[in-house]
């Protein structure tokens, strides 16, 4: 006989879908079948199932192969390599739960660490422009059962989010939106006739990097004011139709991506973006949303705030908690050369960081504590497989709209392997000991 | 668990009516009890004040609205981080401070029970997280309904059993405490930029007013028999000549009497009441009506009330009335962060500079101040800040001040900018009264404990209750040369005691003590037509499972404390 579990929450992206069915065997040992996912979701849970996958630590040698070690070796070196250090980093947090988290923060309260998460390469941009202006913002259940105006800017769900639109923004019928799709009108502004573009009642194919200046344009447009015949090469008269629309609804969304958070103007083109939303609620109401991706890179920033005041970034090195993005933050460290140890864990930027960057995480003591093999772990001197949260876990998550979800675990680990907590819970207790605190 | 006797301090206690008296106070197992071994340790507060543990009634420390401050203001940590060391992690924040140093800095001023004011139910895990990370405190959450769905239709039909029913499966659900209610309806109508500022105004769609969710939700909570009353912040708060919309609103709440098991005399308790008692029709002629409001509740027996006194700081208002923030930012022009809430609420944050330099902020620092003046009953009436929206909580202790000071007031006014205006638009030139240490301990103390229900476990300190203790480093018989001597007095306490552990001594942390959540078990009969309800609300509104809203308080709860009713008859 083989178990249904429901309502499982997804740990794949920000959408933290969490009506997720999987079947596992009897014995709840593996899992068979997962329904209602996306295809990366499913990917993810079926991932875990593999049978060459690694469950314990292993550490480069000199020759450079691979030694397996016990999780008490792994969490002897991390110890030694973060204490030992006089400025460590701690980077990633976003694919692991809160509790993990927590606990990383109390090592890196005694090590003097930076803490960083994948913000940092994302939606940091967004959190500086929030700090700047303010946010209006809803959960996504609000823009189910109110928004008749959707916005896309920057952004592609059809790939990056697939369940989004059809649980949260352009598909569901909500309580005063019964028609669906039908009450809605939808808006995508993207330089490429992307998957999510083609579902779009009107698609502004806006001259790549020039989003900061349609911004505006849109704005000047709400105010019936003078515009140039094109800006962003767009022409005026669709400026001025797209700030028709918008005004005309009775609750618009702006959804928005690295497609502005990482291109020309960075934290500017989103300080324009809630000046636009903050502007549209002069005359109806407008809430904006960032599209986060990992899926609880949200909760990292949550939890760096409760325990340290700031989202991202945060360099606990003096003794106290400073944050200056540029100087605290994770590229820019490594790029300098200033970090003497790392510790990466639920992320990979190995894949995604400037090969100078990870040319020096190549050069220092490193920790990669993944349940994957990674670019990242390659390039670190200690591999840490763990459980996999979301899956093999439980623990807390927090979606893209920062509401707060218990994922849930659905099948045992691998026999004998640790999960993010508890081996950082080891590390923990033996960097108390180097340090003699009690 | 150690023994304490405390010794000959100067007690203040309005549970058993001591008035300073010297009196020893001894402590077992985590009790006030009559005496104590030989063995016991001795702390002498010679000279020194004595009181329970202080009482916080309404303050917003924890969960995603004052998360999201301390996300959107880096500068609020300027200047104000506290290194690890000793028991302490790392701290910082000065009108948003980390969880961490929430903890700390109520400790150090003797506060050992502490309400966050406003939990979202959607959002109640991160509440509880937050409260895991706040050392020290016990603490409690009060869920907002003045703006829920469900209380919006049942109401609108009179189903008071059925509301009922709900407010007990969601205070299950979320771990919460009590009823709160924000800008009953206005909040909903926030959903469409619109907003309810009088009782009168009808809520878009649901074809209800204020005043009926108002008396429904004082009907439902009565009840249940929960252990506080109805907790409101009402329609059309900050706004010239709103003192009518409050005394409308306290008017509904005539004729109805509490009913619980628990001591608790008042239906509706109404917070941050000098935020409710302006007269005036603009900026201009702006001025104070807290003689309306308190001669109101003086009279009417069935109400409390709380301060919520500008302290005139820089601070980070934030509140579930999202169309009063949206009005906020429109006026000073900072930052606003907002956040609507499906089917439940709304928050938004802005911050906000009280400047002694403008005459509107310091005629409410005076409406403030003659509240608790003008009310003759302090068993009634509750020192707040409504923290961080009228200034952080670590300024009690210059409230206390000024309250306790004629002196202190004066020169505080003073030192207004337009002082002929505060003293023209308000009577804080004309109170001479000066709030005593007892009246001290029944506004911070024994007053909230028994609006809050708890007055058989904290505020006093009569053998039996917990042994939350704090002496003050405060000599009642020596007359007071500076009145800034209070306020030191009452910042860094002598010695904290928190169910009988010493968590501070000399005003230093020494121990993170055995914090604890309480939260009330309300059981009622089985309502199948509520849980139907709840069911469809879930399946076709909400965009999370109804499995995995209801996890929402599992595991997460830190020491759990159930205040057990039961309204199944």
């Amino acid at each position: 006989m083989t178990k249904a579990v429901t309502d499982v929450v997804c740990p794949f992206c920000g959408t933290l879908c969490d009506d997720l069915e999987v079947t596992v065997s009897d014995d709840g040992k593996q899992i068979l079948e997962v329904a209602n996912a996306c295809v990366i979701g499913t990917a993810k849970f079926m991932h875990s199932q593999a049978k060459d996958r690694l469950t314990r630590p292993r550490m480069r040698q000199e020759d450079g192969s691979w030694k397996e070690v016990s999780y008490e070796e792994a969490a002897d070196y991390t110890a030694k390599i973060l204490a030992g250090a006089k400025k460590p980093l701690m980077y990633g947090w976003s694919s692991t739960n809160c509790e993990a988290q927590s606990m990383g923060h109390e090592i890196a309260e005694m090590c003097g660490a930076v803490v960083d998460n994948t913000a940092a390469v994302c939606h940091g941009t967004t959190l500086i422009a929030v700090q700047d202006i303010g946010l209006p913002s809803c959960t996504l259940g609000e823009i189910k059962n109110r928004a008749d105006r959707i916005i896309f800017w920057g952004c592609n769900p059809a790939h990056a989010h697939p369940r989004h639109m059809s649980r949260y923004s352009i598909f569901p019928r909500g309580f005063f939106t019964g028609k669906g799709q039908k009450s809605r009108k939808v808006v995508v502004v993207d330089p490429r006739l992307t998957d999510t573009a083609r579902l779009a009642d009107i698609h502004i194919q806006i001259e790549q990097g020039r989003d900061y200046e349609l911004l505006n344009a849109l704005r000047v447009a709400l105010n019936n004011e003078w515009l140039p015949d094109v800006v962003a090469g767009v022409p005026k008269e669709k400026i001025r139709e797209v700030a028709d629309v918008l005004k005309s609804g009775r609750f618009g969304i702006i959804f928005f991506g690295m497609g502005v958070t990482q291109t020309l103007s960075k934290n500017h083109n989103i300080d324009e973006a809630i000046a636009l939303t903050k502007h549209l609620n002069e005359f109806t109401k407008y809430s904006i949303m960032p599209m986060r991706g990992h899926y609880n890179v949200t909760g990292s920033g949550e939890v760096l705030a409760w325990q340290f005041g700031f989202p991202y970034s945060v360099d606990l090195s003096r003794g106290f908690a400073r944050y200056n993005p540029g100087d605290t933050s994770t590229i820019d460290l490594l790029a300098r050369g200033e970090v003497d140890a790392m510790l990466t864990i639920a992320s990979d930027p190995g894949a995604h960081f400037p090969i100078s960057c990870v040319k020096h995480l190549a050069k220092i003591p490193s920790v990669c504590i993944d349940p994957h093999q990674t670019p990242t772990s390659g390039v670190s001197k200690l591999h840490v497989p763990v459980a996999f949260v979301g899956i093999e876990v439980g623990g807390n998550a927090y979606r893209m709209d920062n509401v707060p979800i218990d994922t849930r675990k659905v099948v045992e680990p691998p026999e004998g392997m640790k999960t993010d907590e508890e081996f950082l819970t080891m590390v923990r207790d033996r960097v108390k000991k180097i340090k003699g605190v009690k | 668990m150690s023994e304490y006797i405390i010794k000959n301090g100067h007690v203040f206690d309005p549970v058993q009516g001591i008035k300073g008296d010297k009196k020893d106070i001894a402590i077992k197992d985590g009790k006030i009890v009559d005496k104590v071994g030989s063995s016991a340790k001795v702390v002498d507060a010679k000279d020194k004040t004595v009181m329970a543990g202080a009482v916080e009634i309404h303050a917003h420390i924890a969960g995603p609205k004052v998360n999201l401050g301390r996300i959107y203001r880096p500068e609020d940590k300027l200047f104000s981080y506290v290194p690890k060391g000793g028991n302490q992690r790392m701290a910082g924040g000065f009108s948003i401070p980390t969880t961490f140093k929430t903890g700390y800095e109520y400790a150090k001023m003797g506060y050992t029970t502490c309400m966050e004011a406003a939990m979202p139910p959607l959002f109640s895990r991160h509440v509880h997280e937050e409260i895991r990370d706040t050392p020290i405190i016990d603490e409690a959450a009060f869920p907002v309904f003045g703006n829920n769905w469900f209380v919006l239709e049942y109401l609108k039909n009179q189903e008071i059993e059925n509301t009922a029913a709900y407010i007990a499966w969601l205070l299950r659900a979320t771990k919460g405490y009590a009823v709160k209610v924000v800008n009953p309806g206005g909040t909903e109508a926030w959903g469409w930029g619109l907003n309810c500022l009088t009782v009168n105004d009808p809520v878009p769609y649901f074809d209800i007013t204020p005043a009926e969710i108002i008396k429904g939700l004082i009907e439902a909570n009565e009840y249940l028999g929960l252990p506080h009353s109805m907790h409101i912040h009402p329609n059309n708060l900050g706004n010239p000549g709103n003192y009518e919309t409050t005394l409308d609103t306290l008017k509904i709440a005539e004729g109805i009497k509490a009913k619980n098991k628990f001591g608790r005399e008042q239906v509706l308790h109404l917070t941050h009441t000098q935020f409710h008692s302006y007269g005036g029709t603009n900026w201009g002629d702006f001025e104070s009506k807290a003689k309306e409001v308190t001669d109101y509740v003086n009279k009417n027996k069935n109400i409390t009330i709380d301060t919520g006194n500008v302290t005139l700081d820089e601070t980070t208002t934030m509140t579930a009335d999202g169309p009063f923030e949206h009005h906020l930012t429109g006026l000073n022009h900072l930052k606003w962060a907002n956040v609507d809430v499906e089917l439940e609420t709304a928050a938004g944050v802005v911050p906000y500079i009280y400047s002694p330099s403008i005459s509107v902020c310091a005629i409410q620092w005076a409406v403030g101040i003659e509240i608790p003046l003008m009310m003759k009953d302090p068993m009634r009436c509750f020192i707040t800040t409504d923290h961080p929206n009228a200034g952080p909580f670590t300024r009690y202790p210059r409230v206390i001040k000024w309250l306790m000071s004629a002196k202190a007031r004066e020169t505080q006014i003073n030192a207004f900018k337009h002082k002929d205006k505060v003293l023209s638009q308000s009577a804080i030139g004309t109170l001479d009264r000066e709030i005593s240490l007892y009246e001290i301990a029944q506004m911070t103390r024994a007053g909230p404990a028994k609006s809050l229900g708890l007055s058989s476990m904290i505020g006093g300190l009569k053998p039996g209750m917990d042994a939350d203790v704090v002496v003050y480093n405060f000599n009642p018989d020596k007359p007071v040369a500076d009145p800034d001597q209070i306020e030191a007095a009452f910042q860094k306490a002598s010695h904290v005691f928190k169910s009988g552990v010493e968590v501070v001594t000399d005003g230093e942390i020494v121990s993170n003590g055995n914090k604890r959540t309480l939260w009330v078990n309300a059981k009622t009969k089985e309502n199948p037509q509520v849980m139907r309800d709840i069911q469809e609300k879930f399946l076709k509104y909400y965009s999370v499972s109804r499995a995995n809203y209801e996890a929402l308080g599992h595991h997460i709860v830190p020491n759990p404390y159930a205040i057990e009713v039961d309204a199944g008859q």
